[in-house]
């Protein structure tokens, strides 16, 4: 599904510039639950957003199912997010004018649906996330793992093939961040390919996979027994 | 453009950003009716100017007496200049080649009454000339002629809103009117088009008001009929020669500046010209200031509202906006809003000067308008600086990665 072969990236401050990336190599098939771990500055945030076309590699290869991801122009990268990802924030990032349902539709419109069938989709997969009554609530009026299941409703509506989550559970306490995860793992059963960025190793041991960086090189990356978040929610 | 949910998506932004979309329309809604309002008012300006300068005739010279402030040839000085019917007589053997005509004049402000209908009114005594002076236009009946001065006829022409007060809708030819004490026949009605003033008056023949006042021979002024091929040099040079002439009558010192008054409406005239195009000029400028005003105003509410929102716009990215939508988005938001602010400006101006009217008339603005041209194109004009106001940031903003944006609290 990812294929990143020799990934560079390095940033300018002034006169100097900061590698970042020193060479990623990383294959992740279809139905993977992966956690990029490392402390900060290891290079794990910038990985996921070149992953996620927010930012993009000096040298190296990255192919996204199948697509050589290179030399994008804005409006090319647009429709390649629209199409193949789904982005969770730690900040959640919705937009706060809009009610959920309108959120979670919102990259729909993106793709053109036509609207009877975005607000039907949008409504199913909030009550997928467990939030099919709140459809017309405004963030505002919602808890942090609330908004956090209406982003990950919104990052599954446009049917992405690939899920990425940078620090989904930053900003939230560990119960709730549980129920994130359990959520996340059930997306994940039904095969969806998801890449977690964190730095919590309770949520890196709910994956199936762990992938070290440390100062912009990959250290470890091992496949581990996953821990079911479900038994810590009731 | 015609995409419903691009509208839906507008109507939303707009709906629930309140203040933003108040802000906005607010800058161009003002700026739009302050420029109506001030470019209104001063062609008001303007039309009081034409219509104080323009409805009398403009080959006039009038002659006002005052007292000497030099003394001369034994005379004290602070002496009062009295005119008498001699110096029409002298004025029209001296200058009969430059005159059309001349007519003294003899204003006195007295009760005037019909039946049981009675007011104060301005009367003034005059000859025939006086007609061709104030442009007056007669609706029925006729002027005072030369047969009337001659035999002092208690004759006497009304103005239209005096037939109005005292006669009603009656025809008021043939009837009586009681001026101070004395019975005239009205044989004439008048309007002016020098407004309300002008038509409040009656005029009757110099010569009965002389028998009036105890048959004197004293007069107030005088005004004379140019003949206009004389030009405006010939004007002025006349108006000279006049002054030498009725200071040297009157023993006035050459160098005293006040005993005679001589007002030319030639001078005045090309005066009131410069004066007028000098006013044109301001009011332009005015206008296009307030319409910078407007554009500087929209511009920066335009660049404060792409910054409040980046953050929406970087997330609207990642969810798959391409640049051209982010800025149509905003452009067709701004274009909406500015569009339907700058109509309400225009139409709460023009309704703003048309009710004003007559209001303002006692501080010169007469007639306040703008025509709807030049509203529009303001109008126009604002919406497109608006959007290219817009575009500017909106092309920024659609250009921003965005990881940027997103980071951007």
């Amino acid at each position: 599904m990812i294929e990143v072969k020799d990934i560079h990236k390095s940033y300018k401050m002034g006169q100097n510039s900061l590698k970042v990336l020193k060479g990623i190599n990383l294959n992740i098939n279809e139905g993977e639950l992966v956690a990029i771990m490392g402390s900060s500055g290891s290079g794990k945030s910038t990985l996921l957003n070149i992953l996620g076309m927010l930012d993009e590699a000096e040298t190296g290869e990255y192919i996204l199912d199948g697509v050589l991801i290179k030399n994008l122009n804005e409006t090319k990268a647009a429709h390649y997010r629209n199409k193949f990802l789904g982005f969770v924030f730690q900040s959640f990032n919705l937009i706060n004018y809009k009610t959920a349902a309108e959120n979670v539709a919102l990259p729909l419109y993106y793709q053109k649906t036509n609207r009877k069938e975005r607000q039907e989709k949008a409504l199913a997969y909030l009550q997928k996330v467990g939030l099919g009554e709140w459809a017309g609530h405004l963030p505002s009026e919602m808890s942090g793992g609330q908004k956090q299941r209406v982003a990950i409703a919104r990052a599954l509506a446009a049917a992405p093939k690939v899920l990425l989550a940078d620090e989904p559970t930053g900003a939230l306490d560990t119960k709730t961040s549980y129920e994130v995860m359990d959520l996340i793992q059930q997306i994940n059963d039904e095969g969806k390919t998801i890449l977690i960025v964190t730095h919590e190793e309770d949520i890196a041991n709910m994956c199936k996979r762990i992938v070290r960086l440390k100062d912009g090189v990959i250290i470890e990356d091992v496949k581990v027994e996953q821990v079911r978040a479900a038994q810590y929610v009731q | 453009m015609f995409n419903r949910d691009r509208w839906q998506e507008i109507f939303q932004t707009i709906s629930k950003n309140k203040l933003r979309t108040f802000l906005s329309g607010f800058t161009v809604a003002l700026g739009i009716f302050i420029f109506v309002i001030l470019f209104g008012l001063g062609n008001g300006l303007k039309n009081t100017f034409e219509s104080f300068f323009l409805n009398d005739a403009t080959n006039l010279i009038w002659v006002y007496r005052g007292r000497t402030s030099m003394p001369y040839k034994g005379f004290k000085s602070n002496r009062q200049i009295e005119f008498k019917n001699d110096d029409i007589a002298d004025i029209k053997y001296n200058f009969g080649m430059y005159m059309d005509y001349i007519s003294p004049g003899i204003n006195r402000n007295q009760k005037i009454k019909y039946k049981n209908e009675y007011n104060n009114y301005s009367i003034q005594a005059i000859a025939p000339g006086y007609q061709f002076a104030e442009k007056v236009y007669l609706m029925e009946g006729r002027f005072i002629n030369e047969d009337d001065t001659q035999n002092q006829e208690k004759y006497t022409v009304i103005g239209r809103l005096v037939r109005d007060d005292l006669f009603g809708k009656k025809s008021p030819l043939g009837e009586y009117v009681d001026v101070g004490g004395s019975m005239f026949k009205v044989i004439g009605v008048f309007q002016d088009d020098g407004g309300d003033n002008e038509e409040r008056r009656i005029y009757i023949p110099y010569t009965t008001r002389q028998l009036m006042d105890k048959n004197t021979d004293k007069l107030d002024q005088f005004v004379i009929g140019f003949k206009p091929e004389i030009g405006y040099t010939g004007a002025m040079m006349f108006e000279e020669k006049l002054r030498q002439f009725l200071k040297d009558k009157h023993q006035i010192h050459p160098d005293d500046r006040r005993g005679i008054f001589i007002r030319n409406v030639a001078d005045n005239l090309q005066q009131n010209q410069q004066f007028a195009s000098v006013l044109q000029i301001i009011v332009t400028f005015v206008g296009l200031g307030t319409l910078m005003a407007g554009i500087i105003g929209i511009s920066n509410i335009m660049v404060f509202v792409v910054k409040e929102r980046t953050k929406e716009l970087g997330i609207r990215k990642a969810l798959g906006a391409t640049p051209r939508s982010v800025i149509a988005m905003i452009l067709q938001e701004s274009i909406f809003i500015t569009t339907i602010a700058g109509y309400i400006g225009l139409f709460a101006g023009i309704l703003i000067l048309n009710s004003l009217g007559v209001t303002l008339e006692d501080y010169f603005i007469k007639n306040p308008y703008i025509d709807m041209q030049t509203g529009i194109f303001a109008t126009v004009i604002l919406i497109i600086f608006g959007a290219i106001a817009g575009y500017i940031p909106a092309r920024r903003a659609a250009r921003i990665k965005p990881i940027v944006a997103l980071r951007d609290e």
